[in-house]
């Protein structure tokens, strides 16, 4: 009961909680179409090429209000995605590469500006960093309401735009068959993924940002085989692993919320991982351990003629080992 | 040795140890994992700091236990993304996703938790000062071996050095042909852990003296730099020492010249060679696939022109069709691209003008032939 009234009145475990809701909420919904598209890792070098545009934007104004941050932090992860996406295409360098291109190349120029701002010597520059590594038991009201509207108005679009997205994940060839702009749509996803990374980055900061954009969507992957379903469970995924992890940091003294949560999500998807109810591994071993027995030969009978797929043999890691049962029997469950 | 000396000496061999790494990861397109390696390996390093520490081993042991420690955390990224992928319940990019911030996670968890009062910062592990290199000595017993990070890193390039020149036909055969590899038993799974250790130990080895995030840039950027070069494999290894070493030295100096810190100086000017290479390769750049575009636009439309003219010539509406102005409606060009036409077929002798009539002459026909057969 102290926990739920320090919840609701206690200023800053409500804005870390909230935050961290908010933002497992947006990273949750769009991860999904990171995940499925393939880009697990492009939130990882969105976020490192934000560095830079953090730091232009206040080298340029002067001022640490978080919305002229993360426009900044927006700008140059927009320019790296735009630089990403021309590589891949127009180049036979693969997007793993171009990736860590991108990424280590914009951190490295955030770096050079940093030390011109810290050479600087402006007394304001304190706390730059904090913005970057995350510090979530810091947000401010303010902060957490720009969280809210920004990351309110890409679950909008994401509304909007639902089925569109949706073709361009599963079958783009399709899509562009039917004169969909895909080339529009898939800067408009990235866009709103520039968002999600942007709200996360004083969070959680840079490095573990990526992991709340695909732990989430990768976890409710094995619970589901329908888009929608997915997405409503990576959000309340994202915003669980969110509160629980400000809550255990905040009740603990010198534990860092970032780390937390992310240290939560990953819980969340070892469980998924084994226990989903669409893709768990653990029903599947069960399954292939009743195959197993359903394939063995009673006494009485016969030596069967091919044990070929008698699943003992190759330790039960067959290609083929989710399919029904090869001898009749038990694969039925 | 004057403290500029040093510093451009581990410069260089920091890239050289990083680059000899690359190669093969990038070829492999496994360019990430290096990027998964560099932050997974907190963990480790911790693990094995607090082990020594507990041990009351001296500094040297401490040092030497994390290093041990983080190559162990490296290779276990491996083993986790792979165990993952494997399941097919994830695809790499989200187990990658995954596993390294996790572990990285765990890394500052253990750190902030119960090692607030051991000095070790985060953040000097992500950017690494290469400045402060010269003054780290090895000193063993009551001698002074000189700066530690030489050492490492020179050991560390004649490691991967050698490994690539011993094992340069297995590592070339597995990497461009995986199947015949495994059929020639070649043993493409233990060539993969031993390149992934190599590439763990270098970025561990590297990032000590120029930050995880420049490791990874010295691995990943001048192997995809030289590959926009050339596809010649010994031509490709030797052009990305060439690009990582030049980066390193002209990071260096134009960080000495503004002040700046040398590892951000050395990652943007890996990123200015790639941007200058994309643009500018002979074969590959954008500006050469541009032209080749524009050249091969333009030789079309003048092979779309004699082909036109060969297919009206000598019926009743030859006159019409072979006006320069019947082009612009019946081939729907714009005044431009038929005047473009026009002048790239007369110049290679396919057709004549004759008072704004044109005409094929015997050369055009046969273009115009074999274009229609091909």
């Amino acid at each position: 009961m102290d926990l739920l009234r320090d919840l609701l009145f206690d200023y800053t475990l409500r804005n870390v909680a909230l935050g961290s809701a908010v933002l497992g909420i947006v990273s949750g919904v769009l991860g999904c179409f990171a995940v499925l598209r393939r880009q697990g890792l492009v939130g990882d070098a969105l976020a490192h090429a934000a560095l830079p545009g953090v730091c232009l934007a206040f080298l340029l104004t002067g001022s640490k209000t978080p919305i002229v941050l993360m426009a900044g932090a927006a700008a140059t992860g927009w320019l790296g995605m735009l630089i990403l996406l021309r590589i891949t295409r127009h180049t036979r360098i693969d997007s793993g590469s171009a990736l860590g291109i991108v990424l280590t190349v914009f951190f490295g120029f955030g770096v050079v500006l940093l030390t011109v701002i810290q050479k600087s010597r402006n007394a304001g520059q304190a706390g730059l960093d904090k913005f970057l590594f995350g510090q979530a038991a810091a947000l401010t009201q303010e902060q957490v309401v720009t969280m809210a509207i920004l990351g309110g108005g890409a679950l909008l679009v994401v509304a909007a735009l639902f089925k569109e997205f949706k073709l361009l994940s599963f079958d783009p060839d399709f899509a562009q068959s039917l004169a969909l702009p895909t080339r529009g749509l898939d800067l408009v996803l990235t866009g709103l993924l520039v968002i999600a990374v942007v709200i996360g980055l004083n969070t959680v900061g840079v490095v573990l940002m990526s992991a709340l954009l695909v732990a989430p969507a990768a976890a409710a992957r094995q619970w589901t085989n329908s888009l929608g379903h997915m997405i409503g469970y990576s959000a309340l995924f994202g915003a669980g692993s969110g509160v629980v992890g400000a809550l255990i940091s905040v009740s603990q003294t010198r534990l860092p919320t970032g780390p937390v949560i992310v240290l939560s999500a990953t819980v969340v998807v070892i469980v998924s991982v084994l226990f989903g109810s669409a893709r768990g591994l653990v029903w599947e071993w069960a399954r292939q351990a009743r195959n197993r027995r359903g394939l063995q030969a009673p006494p009485d009978a016969p030596p069967a003629p091919n044990t070929r797929g008698a699943g003992s043999s190759t330790g039960g890691r067959l290609p083929f080992s989710g399919s029904p049962s090869i001898g009749g029997g038990g694969g039925r469950g | 040795m004057s403290t500029n000396l040093v510093i451009a000496l581990v410069a260089v061999l920091s890239t050289s140890a990083c680059a000899l790494a690359g190669v093969f990861l990038v070829l492999r397109r496994m360019a990430m994992m290096a990027d998964a390696i560099s932050h997974a390996v907190l963990p480790g390093l911790v693990a094995g700091f607090v082990l020594a520490h507990a041990a009351n081993l001296a500094r040297g042991g401490e040092l030497l236990a994390s290093f041990v420690g983080a190559i162990a955390a490296g290779l276990l990224t491996v083993v986790l993304v792979e165990a993952l992928t494997k399941s097919r319940r994830v695809k790499e990019d989200a187990a990658m996703g995954v596993v390294f911030p996790a572990l990285f996670a765990l890394g500052v968890f253990v750190i902030s938790k119960y090692l607030a009062n051991v000095h070790i910062d985060t953040d000097a592990v992500l950017f690494g000062e290469i400045a402060f290199t010269p003054f780290d000595t090895l000193v063993i017993g009551d001698r002074d071996y000189g700066p530690q990070a030489l050492w490492t890193l020179g050991a560390l390039t004649l490691l991967n050095g050698g490994f690539l020149f011993l094992f340069y036909k297995e590592l070339k055969l597995s990497t461009f042909d995986p199947g015949l590899a495994a059929a020639l038993g070649f043993a493409p799974v233990l060539l993969h852990y031993t390149l992934m250790s190599m590439v763990a130990v270098t970025t561990v080895g590297a990032f000590n003296a120029v930050g995880a995030i420049l490791a990874v840039a010295l691995i990943i950027v001048p192997p995809v730099t030289a590959s926009l070069l050339t596809r010649r494999l010994p031509a490709l290894i030797a052009l990305s020492l060439v690009v990582g070493v030049t980066a390193a030295l002209l990071g260096l100096w134009l960080a000495l010249l503004w002040n700046v810190s040398i590892s951000g100086m050395i990652a943007t000017m890996l990123g200015a060679l790639f941007g200058t290479t994309l643009l500018l390769a002979p074969e590959q750049g954008l500006v050469a696939q541009a032209v080749r575009r524009h050249r091969q636009r333009r030789r079309f439309a003048a092979e779309t022109l004699v082909v036109h003219l060969a297919t009206h010539e000598g019926t009743d509406a030859e006159a019409a069709e072979s006006e320069r102005a019947h082009l612009q409606g019946e081939l729907r060009w714009t005044p431009g691209r038929a005047g473009d036409a026009v002048a790239l077929a007369r110049n290679a002798g396919w057709v004549t003008e004759q008072s704004g009539s044109l005409h094929l002459t015997e050369q055009g026909r046969t273009v115009a032939a074999e274009v229609a057969t091909r």
